[in-house]
């Protein structure tokens, strides 16, 4: 059994955001495995564990992304290709998709596991594009796996509820929270990590050139939202007050 | 040019995201000068149709088929991405729901489209559109271009204001090949009664000492079903062993940040704003005008809670349908 | 000169950081409410590699290295020191039968600490008259044939109650000079006559158990003997040496985890219409007691290299503890002062830190004792 798992590297997500020239930056913010992608990552080593196999995980990144990847070899994967290029800096979910088809299309796979969506951007493109691009069936937000023959039959997330589906393999799923209970890497685990294979593949390297990566979507610019405003006492008859504040809470606070 | 909205239903049934949308859609039009069309697709949906009219579409695609039935990636793709083949829109826009978040970025990538996810508005300026998403958990907020032919969105529900307008309202029919898919859907569940976990809850109703006793959080409970929160409590109310501890928000129970926290006859204490300061928006109901709650909360309504909360309850059940 | 982290250094830091942060820190009140210790959690450590960080891997132990250790050691502090302490008797119980164990004993022992199939480790040196100066201690070992017999009684022995293996020490021979009258023994929990006795009302560290241990007639197998007869000071001392690293990279994780929750209690306190923070006396008490954190984790980091490095660190090993624990007593004091009333209720988690870092200028060596050291090798030098 052939397992590829797509990780992003994140920012912690109790770090401070703060902008700089438009942008969010990264000073001194301590960067993490996309919490989501653990899951995946988890699921993928259990596989493995049950079924023998290997487990590849890949990821999209710079130099610091090494140590996302260095950590899910220490909770047990089996090897690491990093996709660094300085065209995928400026990269949009599309440009990150397509270079991870580009470097899939090339290996082996039964299965490949994402996170449902990454904490920074919350966009939840990639699994989907990827699959796409794969031209693979997908099963997103996923809370059980069940490895069947030629097929597998998982448990998904939909609004107000779940779904079980049947999906035939090789696919995409991408791993919501309770699809397990992700391990902490072992200090063996760590040390065998070191000497574990991790392969640096730039876009040449893939047969891509910038121009097949460009984004599509462009961040004209980030920045912190509004402060909080003073408080507001509602006063008046109960029916009206309420009245008020629910179209308040929809129009102004936006969280109904 | 056209904007093209894909409209979602479930079981015959369209979905509130779905009227969101198309009414945003058509501010969309209306500023850039563009036709509304709308997509509904399903099985036994075009009855439908008659409904979406109420929004301004100019034109109601209608894609009727029984491999439609279910929602699975394959055949809905098939069909959207061939819609926007055909009608080759400058804007599509879903609705950010289990369904847009699967659709969307699978139809983008067929079409090499860059897609902007999550969306709480949309701008049209200068010809182009400025599309606006939090990231990190919305602790920033960027606004992103599109620089494809065809420029996708989804939108996050309950932010966009749903408005009727006239149109054309056509409906025309849709078809075109759809695959066998891939995936096969077994069983749909509805979820009861149950509520989310409070640290990861976007709602949470809390009740406090201002209760006066344990069945006040009868009526916490039925608000919070409502706007499907999860039900927290102060010190006080644990203490009174009218909630258990593990409901207990503050220093020494759970730290929490909902988008919206709605704190029934709690006053306020610090260690209980120590648990939920950080909430997005704070609802305070107190009948002390001096309560501190009121002093950290965005909306704070003076009165007796077991008068507002029923009335708020109302008011929720009528504006959600 | 470079202070930071390797990549493996930090990444052994956030994994014991998550896992003590989620999993033990939760726990720390009710272990010490409850007078007791979770094995389960022992367990665990166990899987992770958290009980023998400095063991060779061919007997099951993670060898990572001794910075990474101290690393460890501190965030398993900050969450729960009760753990904390138990970690550290046992990885340094693991090391010493190591260093001066025979083949046989480091496969059935280290591999046993190790694995977690025993629970923890015990380090039995100390008796109601033998503290500070262990050398004077009365308990016997008799050599009869393949056995020794040992008799007397320990006290303040960590884990004695769940430990497999406890390090044993007895005079076995009485007119020797005082550097060679004891030796140690490897003593089975189930051992005829190895009693375990009460565990102690404590202070702080309720988590973790301390015994009394009665010797009587206990028949100790000749070949569990550590070492030579009379190198049991020299086994202590050597043990001790790197024991301290241990507690003095615990105490560092208890005193920043009162100080960084006395930090944001200062922030959000408003007395005189002002965060408390604003107050200058605030101030100064975090700028000391920060500076002072600081600079004991810089001296513990150093022992740890120093050892990681096979070199002597005895002396910085004493400046290290030193500096580390008496630091760490002030940051929990002031935390409370800092929280005023509500510093010194139990609600709070400084008050369980005030408690719990009490113990670590006394035990593994008073400060006293430390200053002993450092003042014999400075004034030897
Ligand atoms: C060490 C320590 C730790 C603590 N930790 C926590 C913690 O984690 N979480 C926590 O919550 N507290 C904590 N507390 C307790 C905290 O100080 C407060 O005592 C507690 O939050 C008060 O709870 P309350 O607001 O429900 O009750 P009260 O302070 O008694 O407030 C009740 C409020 O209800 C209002 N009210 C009464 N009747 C009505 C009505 N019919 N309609 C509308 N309003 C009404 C009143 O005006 C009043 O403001 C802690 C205290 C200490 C000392
Ligand atoms: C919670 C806890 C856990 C423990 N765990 C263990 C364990 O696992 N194994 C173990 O063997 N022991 C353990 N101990 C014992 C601990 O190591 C001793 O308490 C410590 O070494 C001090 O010995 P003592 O209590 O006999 O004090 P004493 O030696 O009687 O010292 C009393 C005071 O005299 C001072 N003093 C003594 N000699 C000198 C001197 N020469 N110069 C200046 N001052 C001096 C000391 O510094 C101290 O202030 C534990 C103790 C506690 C409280």
């Amino acid at each position: 059994m052939k397992i590829v798992t797509c990780i992003k590297q994140t920012f912690d997500t109790e770090a401070k955001i703060t902008i700089e020239n438009g942008k969010v930056s990264d000073q001194g913010v301590n960067l993490i495995v996309n919490p989501y992608d653990e899951f995946a990552v988890e699921e993928s080593i259990r596989l493995k564990e049950k079924n023998g196999g290997e487990v590849v995980v890949v990821s999209v990144g710079n130099d610091k992304t090494q140590e996302a990847l260095r950590y899910c070899l220490a909770m047990g994967a089996d090897r690491a290709v990093l996709i660094q290029d300085p065209a995928l800096e400026n990269g949009d979910n599309h440009s990150a998709a397509v270079a991870l088809a580009k470097l899939l299309a090339d290996m082996e796979y039964d299965l490949i596991f994402c996170g449902k969506e990454a904490v920074d951007d919350g966009a939840a493109q990639v699994p989907s594009r990827l699959a796409e691009k794969l031209d693979l069936p997908q099963a997103n937000v996923i809370t059980s796996f069940e490895l069947g023959d030629g097929q597998a039959t998982v448990t998904r997330e939909i609004d107000g509820g779940t779904e079980t589906l049947e999906v035939q393999l090789p696919a995409v799923f991408s791993a919501q929270k309770g699809l397990n209970e992700v391990r902490y890497p072992s200090l063996p685990g760590i040390m065998k990590a070191k000497r574990k294979e991790l392969k640096v593949v730039s876009l040449a390297d893939l047969g891509l050139s910038a121009e097949d990566v460009a984004p599509k979507a462009e961040l004209v610019q980030a920045e912190l939202p509004p402060p909080r405003k003073a408080g507001r006492v509602l006063k008046g008859e109960v029916e009206e007050v309420v009245a008020e504040l629910v179209k308040l809470l929809q129009e102004e606070a936006k969280v109904i | 040019m056209s904007i093209v909205v894909f409209a979602e239903q479930r079981g015959g049934t369209l979905r509130k995201i779905t009227y969101e949308v198309v009414s945003e859609g058509k501010r969309l039009a209306a500023a850039a000068g563009d036709s509304l069309k709308v997509l509904l697709a399903g099985s036994d949906v075009a009855g439908l149709a008659e409904e979406l009219k109420k929004f301004g579409a100019d034109e109601i695609a209608v894609a009727n088929d029984a491999a439609l039935a279910d929602y699975t990636t394959d055949a809905y793709a098939a069909v959207l991405a061939a819609y926007i083949q055909q009608e080759n829109p400058g804007l599509v826009l879903l609705g950010h729901s289990a369904i847009g978040k699967d659709l969307a970025p699978r139809v983008a990538a067929r079409l090499d489209a860059g897609l902007v996810s999550d969306c709480i508005d949309v701008k049209f300026a200068d010809g182009d559109y400025a599309f606006v998403h939090p990231i990190y958990a919305g602790k920033a907020i960027a606004t992103y271009k599109v620089n494809s032919a065809v420029k996708m969105a989804t939108l996050r529900p309950n932010v966009f204001p749903v408005e009727e307008n006239a149109g054309a309202g056509s409906v025309v029919d849709f078809s075109t090949e759809i695959p066998a898919p891939r995936t096969k859907v077994l069983e749909v569940k509805q979820q009861g009664g149950d509520r989310p976990e409070l640290t990861e809850a976007d709602i949470i109703c809390s009740g406090g000492r201002g209760l006066g006793n344990p069945d006040g959080f009868q009526l916490i409970e039925q608000l919070a079903d409502i706007l499907g929160a999860a039900v927290g409590s102060s010190r006080a109310a644990v203490d009174a062993g009218w909630r258990d501890h593990q409901f207990q928000v503050g220093q020494t129970g759970k730290v929490v940040s909902p988008n919206l926290y709605i704190a029934c006859g709690i006053s306020g204490a610090i260690q209980h704003l120590a648990g939920m300061g950080s909430s997005k928006c704070i609802i305070g109901i107190n009948k002390d005008p001096e309560a501190n709650i009121f002093n950290v909360a965005d909306y704070g309504i003076e009165g007796d809670l077991y008068k507002v909360v029923p009335a708020l309850i109302e008011k929720l059940k009528e504006v959600k349908g | 000169m470079d202070f930071s982290l390797t990549a493996d250094e930090k990444m052994i830091q956030e994994m014991v950081r998550g896992f003590a942060q989620q999993e033990l820190k939760p726990q720390a009140a009710t272990l010490d409410a409850e007078h007791k210790m979770n094995l389960d959690n022992l367990a665990r450590m166990a899987e992770l590699g958290l009980m023998g960080m400095n063991i060779p891997e061919a007997y099951g132990g993670a060898e990572v290295g001794v910075v990474p250790y101290s690393l460890a050691m501190t965030e398993v502090g900050r969450a729960c020191a009760a753990t904390a302490v138990t970690m550290s008797v046992t990885n340094m119980v693991g090391e010493v039968i190591c260093a001066f164990g025979t083949e046989e004993q480091k496969q059935k022992y280290v591999t046993r600490l190790c694995s977690g199939e025993y629970a923890a480790g015990a380090f039995g040196l100390t008796e109601s008259l033998a503290g500070s100066d262990p050398g004077s201690m009365r308990t016997q070992a008799v050599r009869e044939g393949d056995y020794y017999r040992l008799n007397g009684s320990k006290l303040f022995i960590t884990s004695a109650e769940y430990a497999g293996v406890t390090v044993v020490w007895a005079v076995t021979d009485r007119q020797a000079p005082k550097s060679r009258r004891i030796s140690a023994f490897l003593v089975e929990q189930d051992t005829p006559g190895f009693k375990v006795g009460k565990a102690e009302e404590k202070m702080g560290q309720r988590g973790s158990a301390t015994n009394e241990l009665v010797l009587e007639d206990c028949l100790v197998p000749a070949a569990n003997l550590l070492g030579q007869e009379g190198d049991g000071l020299k086994i202590a001392l050597m043990a001790l040496d790197g024991g301290r690293i241990g507690i003095g990279s615990m105490a560092v994780g208890i005193g920043y985890e009162a100080l960084d929750f006395a930090r944001d209690y200062a922030k959000e306190r408003v007395q005189f219409n002002q965060p408390i923070a604003s107050f200058q006396a605030i101030q100064w008490m975090l700028a000391d007691s920060y500076t002072e954190m600081e600079s004991a984790q810089l001296l513990v980091l150093r022992a740890a290299y120093l050892k990681q490095q096979k070199t002597r660190f005895s002396r910085e090993a004493s400046m290290a503890k030193l500096l580390a624990t008496e630091g760490a007593n002030r940051a929990c004091y002031r935390a409370i002062q800092i929280l005023g009333g509500n510093g010194y209720i139990a609600e709070y988690p400084v008050e369980r830190l005030y408690r719990d870092v009490r113990v670590t200028t006394i035990y593994e060596g008073t400060s006293e004792i430390q200053r002993l050291v450092i003042a014999r090798h400075i004034l030897n030098a």
